[in-house]
């Protein structure tokens, strides 16, 4: 089905949920018990994208059965396809749904007009899918017409992104872009030959089937540029997704004949989380925005949606898997040793890395490893979260200039995550690596079934909802962020909590201070919120207070006063001695 | 579970399709006897291009450009030669700044495939090529000995083994590499030093087996020009005994060094083979396998990386690990007869 379609609402009960990892493929299943959609259980199997299997159809099957085994439910036919509608017997599902995120990241080329305008655009396009950007070919570059024909012929992308021009804007100068890569592609041979997306003045739309007609596979999406000032990357988004779901079908064998099983057509997984937190937005307080980070082998992946507007950002590049060692492309070793709270040799750091691009399954198996794993999952989140934040207006309501936007709730998933030693690892590796301000909740998806719903909400949207209600979501925290420019150890907030009990206690939080709060899972609290020295809480702006309704997550309520950006002392000694303090903080 | 295997075998028969990345040339017939540095096939992949404004080069108008022009799409043309003019009294003229092929040849431009070298794909094994893929290699067989790496600089060459390292754990140093070792293979133990890679390349070695190699010398490693395969890893690493006593045992052997980088949707990965003759129906090694007790691993990550071991059990269900982390595990006894719970994900059949 064209992603761009509307989808039939779903009547059945139950619901399979492929998703194929990088490293592991899992089944979920979800059917309706005493009158509620719940999730029910998980099967995994390794992912068989790769050599030998080379054909994903293996690690599917086996996640099923696997999951047949788990739920003691038949799900597969004495014909090897899935037992579809439900029977009375109790096997077989209603609905099947499927999402990716295996393979190599699609290789583009962006090509535009001016660097910081239709260039950037067709940048951040890419970057809402699996993809890693070769190239980019812009009138600014300096290139010559016969370098950019070598860049397309060498490289060999397997998708051009073409903008350029705003609407009834430039025309000649995009045509020469076109007319490099309509040459290229009359160079190649036919099976080398990219996608082209043209997604520049829309007035050009007969020109590239005109140059690309029986070229090449082409296809249109709206101007991502229509005005200089005004970007739209959502209606070309889809058109990735077909495009993804096309080159990931001839790219790996079995991908089609998901496809062909999943009722809506395979997504990007990172696609189908992105919508899943694109319909939270519309749910929560539309002051802030919701924020959700999947940290997987493949990919970083960080959506975040404003009142159903959603920014997707797809980082290969800053995923824990092969793509790791971009983490040590980008930054200095040190920014990820200021998040290991024991001295180790930054050489033992990149030996690590190395290690674990050869062997992306692997898991940590001593302290120092899982240390060393957690501060790089810190940095891919930081990193990740500062390239999609280029994207968010700068009209959004923040704290301060160069912080984040004010989120509510956030929502994590990722193996290093939820597989964690303990929630406070898994909350304070969140804290460090977002850093957010006023006051938040972090939710951990600790079953990864954000996709999967997301991949299910166009035609079952009570699914989404009832199961996110569920207990299959985990409340961390509810996290305050008091934010002021003070010295280490001056008060910042005075907190008054009144528990439903109607027992009181009050303290004064100083700069610097991780605080936890012990309000019990799912339990309300009145908190009074006094800001002292202009320290902003998310209440107004600087030195406004009022008071607040809370509730708990597994771990309370905390009050995370460290300062914004966190600054981590050099001091190997004094970083342990920290990290141990806030760890024990939050449970150990 | 499905478990990744890695080979390291005194004696088996393998297949490798040697591909070119592109439709080109294959330069071998079936039946073929082939060695480690025959060319399997060639193709032109990376041509530079040169666009010619011949317009602006005759000083002529545009409309009348074309009577000009002296070559046609497809003509091939030695550097210098005139493809368009002369024109007028000083009888100027266009001249091909290289040697190539005329791609395009139309309103006043003229676009110039520059000759270059084809790229080749190598058979990196002595074999015989028991089959063609047309326009793009052939598939090569051959028995022998096969020890698997993880990490290679993308070449390959053969020569013939020397070992200089005495114990697994042993580390490869500048003073080792004599002059008599030139036009050999090296198997060292730990490299991290980047004057033992400049030391083989000076000497000039044929290639370089290392047990591991420190990440910061890949840069280095990269352009060393002589073929390195790591077989266990990045950071001090001891070599796996298995591939150890293999290597040790071959020394003076003709050994072929195909390093190219490890790719896990091709199957490609950094190899060294002994091509040894057999008198004895000889089987391909499985490629992928279930973990199942009595299995031989290697475990890949720390504690214990490198190591082999036996499989003893798979435990059922997530085992807690003494890092507190969550994980399908199993039971291994390592060749020291301690036993230790490792997770399923650190581990690898060896076979």
């Amino acid at each position: 089905m064209d992603s761009t379609e509307t989808p039939q609402q779903y009547s059945g009960s139950s619901l399979l949920a492929v998703e194929v990892g990088e490293v592991n493929t899992r089944a979920v299943l979800f059917d309706v018990v005493e009158g509620r959609y719940r999730f029910l259980a998980v099967g995994r199997a390794r992912t068989t994208a790769a050599a030998p299997f080379n054909d994903i159809g293996e690690g599917v099957l086996r996640a099923i059965s696997d999951l047949e085994q788990i739920s003691d439910r038949d799900l597969i036919g004495g014909d090897d396809r899935l037992i579809m509608p439900a029977k009375m017997d109790g096997s077989g599902i209603d609905l099947f749904v499927a999402t990716i995120s295996a393979g190599p990241p699609i290789r583009v080329v962006a090509a535009g007009l001016l660097d910081d305008i239709s260039l950037a655009s067709a940048i951040r396009l890419a970057s809402t899918t699996y993809s890693e950007v070769i190239e980019t070919l812009g009138l600014n570059d300096r290139k010559k017409p016969e370098e950019r024909l070598d860049a397309l012929l060498n490289l060999r992308p397997d998708l051009v992104i073409l903008a350029g021009g705003t609407e009834n804007g430039a025309t000649n100068t995009v045509v020469r872009l076109l007319e490099s890569v309509g040459l290229a592609c009359s160079l190649m041979q036919e099976e080398q030959r990219p996608e082209v997306l043209f997604v520049g003045n829309q007035d050009l739309n007969p020109e590239v089937e005109k140059r690309l007609g029986n070229l090449t596979n082409y296809s249109f999406a709206p101007n991502v540029r229509p005005r200089l000032e005004v970007e739209q990357i959502s209606p070309a988004q889809h058109k990735m997704v077909d495009i993804f779901r096309s080159i990931r079908s001839t790219g790996i064998p079995g991908v089609s004949e998901l496809n062909e099983w999943a009722d809506m057509g395979m997504m990007p997984t990172a696609s189908a989380f992105g919508r899943m937190i694109q319909f939270l937005s519309k749910v929560y307080d539309p002051g802030k925005g919701v924020l959700g980070i999947d940290i997987g082998a493949s990919a970083t992946t960080i959506a975040a949606a404003f009142d159903g507007e959603l920014q997707l950002g797809v980082y290969p590049e800053y995923g824990l898997g092969r793509g790791i060692i971009g983490l040590i492309k980008d930054a200095k070793i040190d920014e990820i040793q200021r998040w290991i709270p024991m001295e180790i040799n930054p050489d033992y750091i990149r030996d690590y890395i190395s290690n674990k691009q050869i062997y992306p399954a692997s898991v940590p198996g001593s302290a120092e490893d899982l240390a060393i794993e957690e501060a790089l999952a810190r940095q891919a989140i930081r990193k990740a979260i500062g390239a999609a934040e280029s994207g968010f207006s700068s009209k959004l309501k923040r704290s301060g200039p160069g912080l984040l936007p004010w989120f509510e709730p956030i929502l994590a998933t990722g193996s290093v995550i939820n597989k964690a030693p303990s929630v406070g690892h898994s909350l304070l590796t969140l804290l460090d690596a977002v850093q957010p301000t006023s006051i938040t909740t972090f939710v951990l998806d600790q079953h990864n079934l954000a996709a999967p719903l997301g991949a299910a909400a166009p035609v079952n949207p009570h699914l989404s909802v009832q199961v996110l209600e569920s207990s299959a979501f985990l409340s961390l925290a509810t996290v305050i962020t008091p934010v002021a420019r003070v010295r280490h150890g001056t008060p910042i907030l005075r907190l008054k909590v009144t528990y439903e009990s109607g027992d009181e206690t009050s303290l004064d939080i100083k700069q610097g201070a991780l605080e936890a709060l012990p309000i019990p899972q799912g339990e309300a609290a009145k908190l009074r919120l006094q800001p002292l020295h202009r320290a902003d809480v998310g209440m107004g702006g600087p030195g406004r207070g009022g008071s607040v309704r809370v509730v708990g997550g597994i771990l309370g309520v905390v009050i995370d006063a460290r300062g914004r950006p966190i600054l981590i002392p050099k001091d190997p000694a004094r970083r342990q001695e920290l990290f141990k303090k806030w760890l024990w903080t939050l449970g150990g | 579970m499905l478990a990744p295997v890695v080979h390291v075998l005194p004696m088996t028969r393998i297949r490798r399709h040697r591909l070119l990345p592109i439709t080109g040339k294959v330069l071998v017939r079936k039946g073929q006897t082939v060695s480690a540095l025959d060319v399997i096939g060639e193709a032109n992949q990376n041509p530079k291009h040169v666009l010619l404004d011949i317009t602006r080069g005759l000083g002529v108008n545009f409309y009348e450009i074309d009577q000009h022009i002296q070559r046609n799409a497809g003509d091939i043309v030695a550097e210098g030669d005139i493809l368009a003019g002369p024109v007028g009294w000083g009888k100027r003229v266009v001249r091909a700044p290289s040697s190539g092929r005329i791609i395009l040849s139309g309103r006043g431009k003229m676009l110039l495939e520059e000759e270059s070298p084809p790229q080749q794909v190598l058979a990196g094994l002595p074999g015989e090529v028991i089959s063609l893929i047309p326009g793009r290699g052939a598939v090569v067989e051959s028995t022998g000995a096969l020890v698997q790496g993880v990490w290679g600089n993308d070449q390959i060459n053969a020569g013939m083994l020397r070992v200089l390292i005495k114990k697994v754990e042993d580390i490869l140093t500048v003073e080792q590499l004599d002059i008599d070792l030139r036009g050999s293979v090296v198997f060292g133990g730990y490299c991290g030093d980047e004057q033992v890679l400049r030391a083989a390349a000076e000497l000039p070695l044929k290639g370089l087996i290392l047990s591991s190699l420190s990440a910061t010398l890949i840069p280095v490693a990269r352009e060393t020009p002589l073929p390195i395969i790591v077989v266990e890893g990045f950071g001090l690493l001891p070599m796996n005994s298995s591939a150890f006593n293999l290597l040790v045992t071959s020394e003076s052997r003709e050994i072929a060094i195909n390093a190219e980088s490890l790719d896990p949707y091709t199957a490609q990965r950094p190899e060294a083979f002994i091509s040894l003759p057999v008198n004895q129906v000889v089987h391909e090694p499985k490629d992928a396998t279930i973990f199942s007790p009595g299995q031989k691993v290697r475990i890949t990550r720390a504690p214990y990386q490198s190591q082999i071991g036996t499989l003893m059990s798979l435990k059922p269900g997530l085992e807690v690990l003494p890092n507190g982390i969550k994980a399908q595990a199993a039971e291994i006894e390592l060749e020291s007869s301690i036993r230790v719970k490792l997770p399923l994900a650190n581990l690898e059949v060896l076979e």
